[in-house]
């Protein structure tokens, strides 16, 4: 039933975005060592879009073809209009998510967004213990985290509960399961780290080794099984592990479209890691010209973009190349395979992280945690000999 | 489960059926999720809204497409179908 696009070559598509994805904010009140952000997200955090121009962006994408939204950040909720911005979504037709750590909720704006038309509510967790919940965002929000998953509930929304897996909860798989039931969760998403942004940065210590993550799966294949259609579970495979790259984005400027906080629009959410590519702003561009004409979004559709070992690939259809961020931070390349498919030269590089899980080496280097301060640091150029194996990271 | 004619279905709570101008077709929503539906698939669940049984929307299908040969088994596939993917449920 679902339709598949077919017929894309390079440089022109017949598809629409159908994922608009709103990162309304780059503020954000926690400091999660994971996060994907841009680490110099410092730089990009003036000159936020206005009330306005969010309405005007929405209504532009939506008559594209838009469908799904997501209000995400940062934090969005410290954004004062998200109300307002839910609503004028909400009218356009869009089904509606806001994609949140809790943090600024509360029980006057859950009601105010439930009367604007807010479809559902994704909730960060991060752990069974306020130990590894607090340690890892850096911040005192366990108790919180729990409160808001009670609203949620009690005002009638889905409950989608998103929990990033890392060396130091992916072994308590289970128990985050239980809880996610207890709590009466509908969808539970256990993301596998992904290593852009702050989790690169962090690789080091948030990476699980290979029988923590082959566990992990066995415990929610088991758990998926017991408890059937009550509460959907997706478990994103963590790309390290596997022998083939992902399909990233479903394909680079195929169905997904991201905004970002200053207006500048991306076809994934670490694009800006990619040397010599411009990114069109809503400021001065409108959404349809964005994502049919500008040069950014046609870079990597289809597949004439590619090189050797992709090109005579007789896979290369089914995960175009893998990630192009990935083959520029690991690789130095983007137009290179993505170095996790075991056809890439460069695939030695994921089996050294793998074989790193072993000695970690965690006291000797610390965490850093996504805070302005740190992300002044990188962007001045003051944490380059942690990031000299990584390209293109600041 | 088997389908029953008198059977009334309605959209489940947490998904949106709707029409896609863009898409030219309708969709199914529901939370990091999007489905479109094909022609024939989209005319059962217009239908399925809280009042047809499933023998009132054969009925009007029937009327609407004269010159499609047993579709009554169709529209039975497709409810159960999505009967399992759960994007409805029954009302009665």
């Amino acid at each position: 039933m679902a339709e598949k696009n077919n017929g894309v070559s390079s440089n022109t598509t017949t598809t629409q975005p159908l994922w608009l994805l709103a990162e309304i904010t780059y503020q954000c009140p926690l400091q999660c060592a994971f996060c994907y952000n841009p680490t110099d997200f410092d730089k990009h955090t003036q000159n936020e879009l206005d009330t306005e121009s969010w309405i005007k962006v929405l209504r532009e994408s939506r008559e594209l073809g838009a469908a799904q939204l997501g209000i995400s950040g940062g934090e969005p909720l410290l954004r004062k209009d998200i109300e307002e911005i839910v609503t004028e979504a909400s009218s356009l037709g869009y089904y509606s998510n806001l994609i949140t750590s809790g943090a600024g909720m509360n029980e006057k704006r859950i009601d105010a967004l439930k009367d604007g038309g807010l479809d559902h509510i994704q909730l960060s967790m991060h752990d069974i213990t306020e130990e590894i919940n607090n340690f890892i965002t850096n911040t005192k929000t366990f108790k919180l985290k729990q409160k808001i998953a009670a609203m949620i509930k009690d005002r009638g929304y889905p409950m989608v509960l998103n929990v990033v897996l890392h060396r130091y909860n992916i072994d308590h798989i289970k128990e985050i399961l239980e809880m996610a039931e207890g709590l009466g969760a509908d969808y539970i998403e256990l993301a596998n780290t992904q290593y852009y942004g702050w989790s690169l940065v962090n690789r080091d210590q948030l990476m699980p080794k290979k029988e923590q993550v082959l566990h992990a799966e066995k415990v929610t294949n088991e758990f998926r099984e017991r408890i059937g259609n009550k509460m959907k579970i997706f478990f994103v495979v963590p790309d390290y592990f596997e022998d083939r790259p992902k399909k990233c984005m479903n394909g680079w400027g195929e169905v997904f479209m991201i905004i970002t906080a200053n207006g500048d629009v991306l076809p994934c959410h670490s694009a800006r890691v990619i040397p010599n590519l411009e990114f069109p702003n809503v400021r001065n561009t409108d959404v349809k010209q964005i994502w049919y004409d500008s040069p950014a979004f046609n870079k990597f559709r289809g597949t004439d973009w590619m090189k050797e070992p992709c090109r005579s690939c007789s896979e290369k259809e089914n995960d175009l190349g893998g990630c192009r961020c990935q083959a520029m931070l690991l690789a130095g390349d983007a137009e290179s395979a993505d170095p996790v498919c075991s056809k890439s030269p460069n695939r030695h590089l994921i089996d050294q992280a793998i074989k790193d899980t072993e000695n970690p080496g965690l006291e000797a280097k610390p965490i850093m945690f996504r805070s302005n301060k740190n992300s002044k640091k990188i962007s001045e150029g003051e944490e380059k000999e942690r990031l000299a194996k990584f390209h293109a990271l600041p | 489960m088997t389908i029953k004619l008198e059977d009334i279905y309605k959209i489940a709570p947490h998904h949106r059926f709707q029409w896609e101008k863009a898409q030219d077709c309708y969709v199914i929503l529901f939370p990091e999720g999007m489905v479109k539906l094909n022609g024939g698939a989209g005319e059962v669940l217009n239908l399925v809204d809280g009042n047809h049984s499933v023998e009132k929307i054969t009925e009007e299908l029937v009327k609407k497409f004269p010159d499609a040969n047993g579709i009554d088994k169709d529209i039975i596939g497709m409810i159960e179908m999505a009967l399992e993917k759960a994007w409805i449920e029954k009302t009665n």
